[in-house]
């Protein structure tokens, strides 16, 4: 059974539609990541799912149950949802040990007690069931958050960009430690940030949105490796368009010279269109063996990275830093050749 | 399962409290726009128009007065170092908690004929009689102009203070550089970035003075506040007093818009993120010492010098002072002002939370609604109070007339007027204390008890009110505060056998004998300082 379904989930502020139409299935205990740049509805999107807003238009249903249509709507304290917050919204004024039994309703004293016991050691915070929020670090406060969330056992987590405030140096540590505590909870998870690294490190499917609607859900890779519009293209990392033209289901004729994909393509021949290509594709080679004749370009800049040199130079028309094979180095304004790689092709029509 | 459109509980109570809060002035305008009253065509025809004259001039004199000592006072403060200066910042606003009839009466007797100015001055230069010299009468409206501005300047000085503190030294440094004197940059910088904080500090300036009963009573000069509570006492004529303070309330809108309007422009500058804390001009010699003259010279005589002689008066009739009419008195305020203070704070928890929770529109209007009594008069408000209340009590008479029962004037005739009269006058103290406490509260602490299962009544319970405990201590005792220093609502909605510390004060200054009630009188101005602490205290938390 799906954990959380939308349907045609639609939300405007004061006349401008941030969620429009969205569909969205969730799998039991899948953790899903709504990406996206920011304004594009991942927030508002959770919110809705949460009670925390009113969905205009859509259905809601959350472990099969019906929580909000357009003669429905179960609020919050009725939804039994977790959730998680960007400042973690801990009560400053409650320990650490209140603040993860405040969620627990209708338990006996014991009972409350134990399930608090359970989770601090699922957190690893034993000792600091006394302490208050502000004696904690950033990352125990993170995870007292996500044990008060995960208490009362609830049928769905939210997180809500949870990692933004966490040094970049302990953060992928601290989103592996929180995937793993959600995982040994066995609950569902909608996470949503705007930083593609998270979404890779800590989601099993990602949705990535834009303009309000899911543009395509489905695993990191397929997601990268495949984007079905460029919008996604362009989110799931740097690149550029080259104009093109099918030669066979493998085979595209641009500028540079003919570019092989690994895997044959869904599309007619002499068709015309766009190819993305990420600077990982991209190889930069002098322009002295320009044996096939194809156009050079110049190096604009160069950057060292330490392992090696970045060079920026202008594809048509569009700026992209290519990384140096380790001992290759150009001079500034040198001419040099793009040679691009066979590589799993994304091509899209004009 | 709950189900959409519902009317909610939070929602009634948020409503009912700003149209209840609101009655009194919704009655008053009603009240002052219909119907014709004879004592007002009379009045009209002959006094009323004196009677706003002197309330504009006085308006208009406090204002020119307290420009001139508050605008020095504050540049001095904001951008100079000089001998004294971290002392005078804070001391320089004491005189807010000085009632003005206090330092009314203190002057009248230092500077009257008996009084010990004249009398030296008699005896160094042989004077025999009034015929001789010339001396300046104290009780007219320029001496209530001098009063007025010597306790309200502060205003103005805390107000231009802190929106020079947020210009940039840069801004000055600059037009220095370009070749300005600090004379001519004051006036062409900072005075001109400052307008609209000047602008709304005076107009807050005219709303009180507009309010002052006590001075121009005591000084026999009359204006419309006084016309007010004259009215009632001398015609009994609801009426005549409603209108005479529809336009005292017309007066106050133009205060009022002035106000909001500078504030809008205000917002217009850019502020810079630190405030200063370092000097601009370090004043030596013959500059640093006229610095602290005047400083001296305002702080002694708008406030050492009335404190001085309010503490030789208590200690002179420590006997006749310190009595059971003191404590009774003392007793009978803290009785209303600690039930006022409790229903203010839990209305203004109810509505700020309703504001917080709201998703319905404009959930700002109840608040707004319940403040609208702050703007009033206090015998303007007095008027207002009674008009619904005496129409209420007369329709239940009306109704129980015809069984022989009679309630009298359960309403009007019971502390239960003067306490609804303060609730309504000092709803918005508390109102903008808990507002801005509440704001200090992330929005996701909400949501976090919300998800958890809490209703909106557990989350205010469980997460706001324990966060919110010094907020609500704050609120209560600036309500407290002020309902121990209310008078001339307390003077017009009293009943027989109640009396305030201030109007057991205000009664001894009446009959000229202050030394009386001096321990009274202490008491209040001391009270007074705590809020000045607070205000302080958020001054500083700022800078």
């Amino acid at each position: 059974m799906s954990s959380l379904i939308l349907q045609g989930v639609s939300y405007a502020y004061n006349g401008t539609k941030v969620v429009d139409d969205l569909d969205l299935t969730l799998g039991k205990d899948e953790i899903v990541c709504l990406l996206g740049a920011s304004g594009c509805g991942k927030t508002t999107t959770l919110k809705a799912i949460a009670g925390l807003i009113e969905a205009k238009q859509g259905q809601v249903f959350i472990d099969g149950k019906l929580v909000s249509d357009a003669n429905t709507f179960v609020s919050p304290e009725h939804r039994n949802i977790g959730m998680m917050f960007q400042d973690y919204a801990l009560f400053p004024h409650l320990t650490v040990a209140n603040n993860i039994g405040f969620g627990l309703s209708g338990m006996s004293k014991t009972d409350k007690q134990a399930r608090v016991d359970e989770m601090l050691k699922l957190v690893h915070l034993v000792g600091c069931a006394d302490r208050y929020p502000h004696q904690l670090s950033g990352g125990q406060q993170q995870r007292v958050a996500i044990a008060r969330a995960l208490a009362y056992k609830p049928s769905l987590l939210l997180l809500d960009e949870p990692f933004s405030n966490i040094d970049t140096q302990v953060r992928f540590e601290l989103i592996a430690d929180i995937r793993r505590i959600i995982k040994a909870q066995q609950v569902s998870a909608v996470f949503v940030t705007h930083s593609k690294e998270e979404a890779f490190a800590f989601s099993d499917t990602l949705a990535v949105m834009h303009q309000g609607k899911i543009a395509q859900q489905g695993t990191p890779e397929q997601l990268f490796a495949k984007p079905s519009s460029k919008e996604v293209a362009e989110f799931l990392g740097q690149g550029i368009y080259l104009s093109a033209t099918a030669l066979t289901a493998t085979e595209y004729e641009t500028q540079f010279g003919v570019v092989k994909s690994i895997l044959p393509q869904q599309h007619a021949v002499a068709e015309k269109g766009v190819i993305y290509v990420r600077p990982h594709q991209l190889e930069l080679a002098s322009c002295n063996n320009n044996e096939l004749q194809c156009e050079c370009v110049t190096i604009l800049s160069s950057r060292f990275i330490g392992s090696a040199y970045v060079y920026t130079v202008v594809i048509a028309e569009q700026e992209i830093e290519v990384a140096a094979q380790y001992g290759q180095s150009f001079e500034i304004n040198e001419q040099v050749i793009i040679k691009i790689k066979p590589h799993t092709v994304n091509f899209f029509k004009s | 399962m709950t189900y959409k459109f519902q009317l909610s509980k939070w929602q009634l109570i948020a409503w009912s409290t700003g149209l209840l809060l609101s009655t009194p002035l919704f009655f008053l305008l009603v009240e002052s726009l219909q119907g014709d009253s004879e004592v007002f065509t009379h009045l009209w025809n002959t006094v009323l128009w004196d009677y706003i004259s002197n309330t504009v001039l006085l308006v208009l004199g406090v204002g020119l007065l307290s420009c001139l000592i508050a605008l020095p006072l504050g540049w001095l403060t904001a951008y100079c170092r000089f001998p004294g200066k971290q002392q005078f910042e804070w001391a320089l606003m004491l005189p807010l908690a000085m009632p003005t009839y206090i330092i009314a009466y203190v002057y009248t007797d230092l500077l009257d004929y008996a009084g010990p100015v004249q009398i030296t001055l008699r005896e160094w230069f042989g004077w025999q009689s009034p015929s001789d010299y010339w001396f300046f009468d104290i009780r007219t409206l320029p001496g209530a102009i001098i009063m007025i501005a010597l306790v309200l300047y502060p205003y103005l000085y805390l107000i231009f203070k802190t929106a020079l503190r947020e210009q940039s030294f840069k801004l000055v440094q600059a037009s220095q550089l370009m070749g300005l004197s600090a004379w001519k940059s004051f006036f062409k910088v900072s005075l001109v970035l400052s307008r609209g904080a000047i602008v709304a500090a005076l107009a807050l300036i005219s709303m009180e003075t507009m309010a002052d009963f006590a001075t121009v009573s005591y000084f026999a000069v009359s204006t419309l506040t006084t016309a007010v509570y004259d009215t009632w006492f001398g015609y009994y004529s609801l009426t005549a007093a409603a209108k005479i303070s529809g336009v005292m309330l017309l007066l106050l809108f133009l205060a009022l818009i002035t106000e909001r309007f500078s504030r809008r422009n205000q917002a217009v500058f850019e502020r810079q993120s630190s405030v200063n804390s370092e000097a601009l001009y370090i004043l030596k010699g013959k500059s640093a010492w006229l610095a602290t003259g005047f400083c001296s010279f305002i702080l002694i005589i708008s406030f050492i010098i009335p404190m001085f002689v309010l503490l030789k008066y208590a200690v002179m009739y420590f006997d006749q002072a310190w009595n059971s009419e003191f404590f009774s008195y003392a007793w009978q305020s803290l009785k209303v002002a600690a039930v006022v203070s409790a229903v203010t704070i839990t209305l203004s928890v109810l509505v700020v939370f309703y504001q917080r929770i709201a998703k319905q529109a404009n959930p700002l209007i109840p608040g707004r609604l319940a403040s609208t009594g702050y703007a009033l008069p206090g015998t303007v408000l007095a008027i207002a109070v009674l008009l619904p209340l005496t129409l209420l009590e007369n329709t239940i008479n009306r109704i129980l007339t015809p069984y022989d029962l009679d309630i009298g004037l359960l309403l009007t005739g019971s502390l239960l007027t003067i306490i609804f009269a303060y609730i309504v006058r000092f709803y918005a103290v508390a109102h903008g204390a808990i507002e801005s406490s509440f704001s200090r509260i992330s929005p996701s602490l909400d949501m976090a008890s919300q998800s958890m299962g809490k209703s909106q009544g557990h989350t205010l319970r469980l997460v706001h009110l324990p966060l919110l405990r010094r907020g609500l201590l704050t609120a209560g005792l600036l309500v407290f505060i002020e309902c121990m220093k209310e008078l001339p609502a307390a003077l017009l909605l009293r009943p027989f056998d109640f009396e305030s510390l201030a109007t057991h004060v205000f009664q001894y200054v009446s009959d000229e004998q202050l030394e009386l009630a001096s321990i009274s009188a202490l008491f209040i101005v001391v009270v007074g300082f705590i809020p000045l602490y607070f205000i302080n205290r958020s001054m500083e938390q700022r800078s």
